[in-house]
Order: C-alpha cells, then structure tokens, then sequence
C-alpha cells in the first residue's frame, strides 16, 4: 500500500486521486487505507473519512466479482429504466450499495453514463449495454453467472 | 517534432502535415465515442483493419478513428471520405461489402443507407441526411477530421492558430475585447457574458490567478461536454490557454467526471501531447507566457458542477457549497481569483479569436450569439448530440432534425435544463431558443439537455423522478435544500403511490419556495423547478393522481390507467381519501 501513495504530494488536494488509486488497485478503501493516507497527507482519518463518504464513487467494503452498473439518467427513466432497475434488483436480490452473498455480483446505480440516446443502459465489468429492456436482464445476469474468473 | 519555440514553426508543422496528406485518398472514418462503443464500433473497427489486411490496401486506405459525430441513434456509423457517404447501425459483416463497393468502386449501396422512417427516402450523404441539414456545426464540425489521439489532427485542422494570433498578434485587454464583443455567454446554464467574468477576475489584484473548465457534466440526459471532450479536446485546452492569457492565469484545472472514462482520457493524452510541444508550460510557442494545466477527475457527486462546491473538491475537501460573494473572481481556489467556464464555452474561444467577434455573431438572436449543443434524447426518433444555431425552433429541433417522436406516439413536451428547469409543452414548439426566451417561457437553457417526452410518460412521475436527483445530490450543509428536497420528494413518492392528498399541491408550493428563497447554492435555489413548472401545466395529472388514483400514462404501478377501474391496490388507499 505505501508503493501507492509514492509519487502523491503531502498536499491534501491530492486526497481524492490517492482515494482513486487506491480503489483502483484494491476495490475499496480498508479502515487501514484511510490510516495510511491521513497519514501521508498529515490530515486526521476522519478528514479522509469525511470526504470519501462524501462521494459516491468510494466504497468501503469490498466488491463483487463482477460490478453491475444501472443508469439512473432521466432519458433511461423515460425510456422504461426504472423497469430495468427494479428487475435487476429483483434479479440479484440485493439494493444498489449491496452484493450478492455468493460475492459475485455488487449492484451500483449512476445518475447519467452520456449515452442517452441508447439508453437504458447498463454497465458490467466497464461493458456498455445499450436499450436494455426488462427481458434482456435475466440473461445478461446469465451470462456473468457463467464466467468463473475474475475480469 | 520538436517543442514548438516560435509561432511560425506551428505554421510551417501545419503547412508540412497538409503536404504529407493525400487529401484524395480514401478514408474511412470510424465514429467510436461512447454511444459508438456502446453499439459495437470496436467491432467495426476491428473488421475494417482485417479487410483492409487481407486486400491489402493499408497503404491506399486510411482508416479514421474519431469521436461522436452527434447522430447517436444510428451507431455504429463510418463516412467515406473525401465523398461524405454515410452508413449506420452497421454489423462487422456488412464490412467486406462496404470495402468492396464503396471502397475500391464508390458504389453506394442502397440497403445500408440511410432512411428517412417518414418518407421511406435513401439519403447517400451525410450532409443531406435531415438529422445534419439544419444543423450548423461550428464546434463540432471538425469532429470527422480529428482522431482526439492525434494533436496533427487538430493542427491541420488549424488548430492553435488562435492562441498563435492571441499571444503575439493582440494583448490580453484586446482578447478579452473581442470576447465580450462576440456575445458569448456561459454554456453551462447561467450564461452570464464570458468577457465580463473574465474582466472581473482579471481587475482583481493578486500574486496568482487560476481558471478552471468544469467538465462536471452531471445533468442527467446530458452529454455535450463529454462528447467535446471525447472528439475534440484540443479545441478546449486552446481556449483555455488563450483565457488564462488574457486574465493573467498561470495555473488551470479541468475537473472532468468520472462516469465519463473516455473524456478523462482523451483530455489527459491531448494534454500530455499539448505539454510536448510547447503548447502547454513555460514560454508557451516562445513568448513570454507560461501556463500549464491539470486533470482532477471527480467522484460522482453532482453538486460538484456548482462552482463553489467544485473548488472545494479541487482542493481535497467534502464539496459542500459556500455562499457568494465572495465570488470566485475575488476568492476562490485557495482564496485566489477564480475563472470557471463550461467545457463548451471554452471550446467556442478558439473560433471566436480565429475569426473575429463579428463572424461569431453573424450566427443567433441579439442576446444569445452563436451556435448551441444540445442532447436530443427521450422518446425522440433520431436521438443525438445537435449543434443549432440560437434561435432556432424548438419545432425545428424536435422534428426536422430529431424526425419527431419515436414509435408513432404523440408529443407530450420537452424538458430543458436538466434538474434545475422545466416542461415546455406543445404551446412552446414555436419558441426561438435561446437563454432568455427559455427563461420567459418558465424553463431554463441548462447546459443543453433537451429530453423529449410522450404520452407514456406520467409527469408526476418525472417530477418524482428529478426531487429523487436533488434530495440525493443535495450536499447537506444547508437545511432548506437536504431536508426540503426531501418532503418534497416523499410527497411525491406518496402521489405516485396513490396516496396523495389534496392538500399535497400547496405543500408542495410552500415547500418550493422556502426551498428556492433559501437554500445556499443553486441546486437547491433551483431544485424544486420541475416540480413547479410540471404543476403549471399538467395540474390534471396531479388531480387525477391524487382525487382520482389513476395515472393515464400507466406509469404508477397500483394506479389505474383509466378512472373507475382502480387496481386492488388503488382502491385500498381509497378509503382514506376524500374522495
């Protein structure tokens, strides 16, 4: 971990780009992270708790195999999303923020992808899909259920 | 290519690049911004290169991979240059036949062209297509010409002739003159007069002066910067040298989302490529002027588009908003005068010092100059991203350029400026865009997001819908906007559910007042505006919500479709109605 923080400035503007590394490498941010980092920016861990609680991109527990994103934009809601949303709940089993007991699946939401005139649309493992419909949610869930490795 | 220490080494780099290309030369050109990837461009991409490999016709083909060309709907799609011709919604094994006929023997083939779905018509060119006919695409018009990965692009396509011309053809006053001559105003949605926020932060006296570019795009059903971003970065990082020469600014930031992975990208490689050649850092093109930018990506919240909260982020901090003044041109990053535009604002500086403010004001109406982007999305038949001259129609916009509603059903109205503005229903589809009649008529310009409604959307839901947004995005340090979004929306929540009541329309009244008057910032000084602007004019809806549990839209799961047949649910909560 402390191979992550070299090349950061001791500056605290740097925290959200450490925060970002981090998760990139590690999926969230462990209790022992934020010690390191408070440490590194010689701010107290609430501070770093503070802000990372205040974005919605940070976790702090670890993620599922595989990370399945709905787009919450208003051109997917008129487009039937919210029908897709409460499928892919329902689907998993689990709200947005949870994962799958079995750790395979960690359901998120997002407030707009851009990609509006496609929508709704859905984001696994960083792959788009788009005009997603209620019946396409089964089996594109399948279709993870049957990977085995790690993406 | 060496770092580039005098304006005319960058003209005669340009005139050389011209030279080495053979303008006559076929190519195809690959639209690959997000909605392209999202459609399968990567695919097409691919199958283009094995069936040039196997003809072997590298060397005589070129093959362009560029950013989002607007016409989202018809991803993916390639034009075949130097004719123009235009396919969408191909499949990789429409590719050997597109090499084949179009390629090698400039035959068209009429199945893979476009259709008009009204008139049945094959349009072969991209140009006459109606989705571009009425478009005027000064900011994005070079978006076919520019692989975003290759700076050589954007020179041949003169780019940086303007920061050239800036730095050693005018002062910094004369930029700033020509800017406020030209009439551009803030594309991010207050559009305030770009030249006079640059005077302010340029009169304040201080040992350091930053600009910022809020690529904070976070309007649900907007994505004009981002495709900015994606398929022409060059065009904003010049404006922002140019800006930071002219208000005496030595450091900027670009604050980029996160949900946008491929602008955080591109901007960072244009950068970097900009940093190479002397266009970015100490002595820029051999002057006397330094200036280097820096990329913070964002972590998804919304209330990070408003300025104050946005500096707050930059500097490491939760990003709760602050009261102005002071404004940021006083205090603002660390206290020092601040300059924050749009990403589009930005990318419109270029064109205006390039050719005068008097060219740029030849496009628009006599308040809003120039050409505006705008998303083009909802139940709309051609969904895009659309460049059109202020003052257009909203007629036009919607119907020659979008072809009307998708799916043959009726329009209901179009919603603009995203969480902070309103519904224009049919009444408005004669009104001449621009900031200021869009105010008039109740709703605002936004930053162009322009989401198109039908009869199977239930506008209390919609309503519903955006309060979700802003009770969630508020950032909580003031309590009008964290606690009255939230009645707000649990009202709504209510109405949708069947279990409104009627004294629920003058709450929601009251609430949004209090809310507009007294929250901190603008999400919340704008927060209720969908709401407001919904009841005004489908108060119907409302009623039937609430006195009659039905929802004609049949969007409110346990409303009925139509009065008198209530759903079991519907009729349960009855019995606690007045009805």
């Amino acid at each position: 971990m402390d191979d992550w923080l070299e090349g950061f400035g001791h500056d605290q503007k740097e925290l959200t780009r450490i925060l970002h590394r981090i998760q990139a490498e590690s999926g969230y941010i462990s209790p022992e992270a934020i010690r390191l980092v408070a440490q590194h920016l010689n701010i107290t861990e609430n501070e770093v708790y503070g802000v990372l609680t205040f974005y919605k991109a940070f976790r702090l527990q670890p993620p599922g195999r595989h990370l399945v994103i709905v787009c919450q934009g208003t051109s997917c809601h008129v487009r039937g999303g919210a029908g897709v949303f409460e499928e892919m709940k329902k689907e998993l089993g689990i709200e947005p923020g949870g994962t799958t007991e079995d750790q395979m699946f960690s359901l998120e939401t997002v407030n707009c992808l851009g990609c509006c005139a496609i929508g709704p649309t859905v984001v696994i493992d960083g792959t788009y899909y788009s005009r997603v419909s209620v019946e396409d949610v089964r089996s594109l869930i399948a279709e993870y259920r049957k990977r085995k490795s790690f993406p | 290519m060496k770092s580039l220490s005098h304006p005319s080494q960058l003209a005669a780099w340009r005139a050389r690049l011209i030279e080495e290309r053979d303008s006559a030369r076929k190519t195809v050109i690959v639209s690959n911004g997000t909605c392209g990837r999202a459609s399968g461009s990567l695919d097409i991409i691919e199958a283009l290169g094995r069936e040039l490999d196997r003809r072997g016709l590298r060397e005589t083909v070129r093959l362009q991979v560029t950013g989002c060309h607007g016409f989202c709907e018809f991803e993916p799609n390639v034009v075949i240059w130097p004719e123009g011709i235009y396919y969408g919604r191909l499949k990789p094994e429409d590719i050997p036949g597109i090499v084949d006929q179009t390629v090698l023997k400039n035959k068209v083939i009429g199945r893979l062209a476009y259709a008009d779905p009204k008139t049945g018509r094959r349009y072969a060119l991209q140009k006459d297509i109606p989705f571009y006919r009425k478009q005027v695409r000064r900011i994005t018009g070079d978006n076919l010409r520019i692989d975003p990965e290759r700076i050589e692009d954007y020179i041949m396509a003169d780019g940086y002739q303007a920061l050239a011309k800036a730095l050693f053809d005018m002062t910094a006053e004369e930029v700033i003159r020509e800017v406020e001559a030209s009439g551009l105003r803030g594309r991010g949605g207050a559009g305030f007069p770009t030249g006079r926020k640059w005077q302010f932060c340029r009169q304040e006296m201080a040992a350091r002066r930053y600009i910022i570019c809020n690529a904070d795009e976070g309007n649900p059903g907007t994505y004009m910067d981002r495709s900015i971003l994606v398929a022409n970065p060059h065009s904003v990082i010049e404006g922002m040298i140019i800006g930071a020469y002219a208000i005496g600014a030595s450091e900027g930031y670009i604050y980029v989302r996160m949900e946008a992975p491929q602008a955080v990208r591109q901007i960072t490689v244009a950068r970097d490529q900009a940093r190479k050649f002397g266009l970015l850092g100490k002595s820029i093109l051999g002057s006397e002027f330094h200036f280097d930018i820096e990329i913070v990506e964002g972590a998804g919240a919304f209330v990070c588009g408003e300025e104050t909260s946005l500096m707050a982020s930059i500097e490491g901090k939760r990003a709760v908003s602050r009261q102005r003044p002071p404004f940021p041109a006083q205090s603002g990053l660390w206290g020092q005068p601040t300059n924050i535009n749009n990403v589009e604002t930005w990318a419109n500086v270029p064109l205006i010092v390039r050719h005068g403010a008097e060219w740029y004001g030849q496009v628009g109406t006599p308040g809003s100059k120039g050409t505006k982007i705008f998303s083009l999305v909802g139940k709309i038949r051609h969904g895009g991203q659309v460049e059109v001259p202020m003052g257009i129609k909203l007629r036009e916009i919607i119907y020659d350029i979008g072809g009307g509603i998708k799916d043959g059903k009726k329009f209901k109205a179009v919603q603009t400026g995203g969480p902070a503005g309103g519904f224009l229903p049919a009444e408005f589809l004669d009104l001449a865009v621009d900031y200021d009649n869009l105010v008039r008529a109740g709703s605002t310009m936004g930053s162009g997001g322009m989401i198109v409604l039908d009869e199977t959307t239930c506008m209390v839901d919609l309503a519903r819908h955006y309060m979700h947004f802003t009770q969630e995005e508020s950032c909580g340090k003031c309590v009008p906007c964290r606690v009255g979004t939230r009645q707000m929306h649990d009202i709504l929540v209510r109405i949708t559910q069947g279990e409104g009541e009627e004294e629920d329309l003058a709450r929601l009244q009251e609430l949004s007042e209090s809310i507009m008057a007294a929250s901190l910032c603008g999400l919340g000084q704008t927060a209720p505006n969908p709401v407001l602007s919904s009841i005004r004019h489908f108060r119907q809806e409302y009623i039937d919500h609430i006195k009659h549990k039905k929802c004609a839209a049949g969007v409110c799961r346990g409303l009925a479709r139509v009065s008198g047949r209530s759903s079991v649910a519907a009729g349960r909560k009855k019995k606690s109605q007045h009805d």
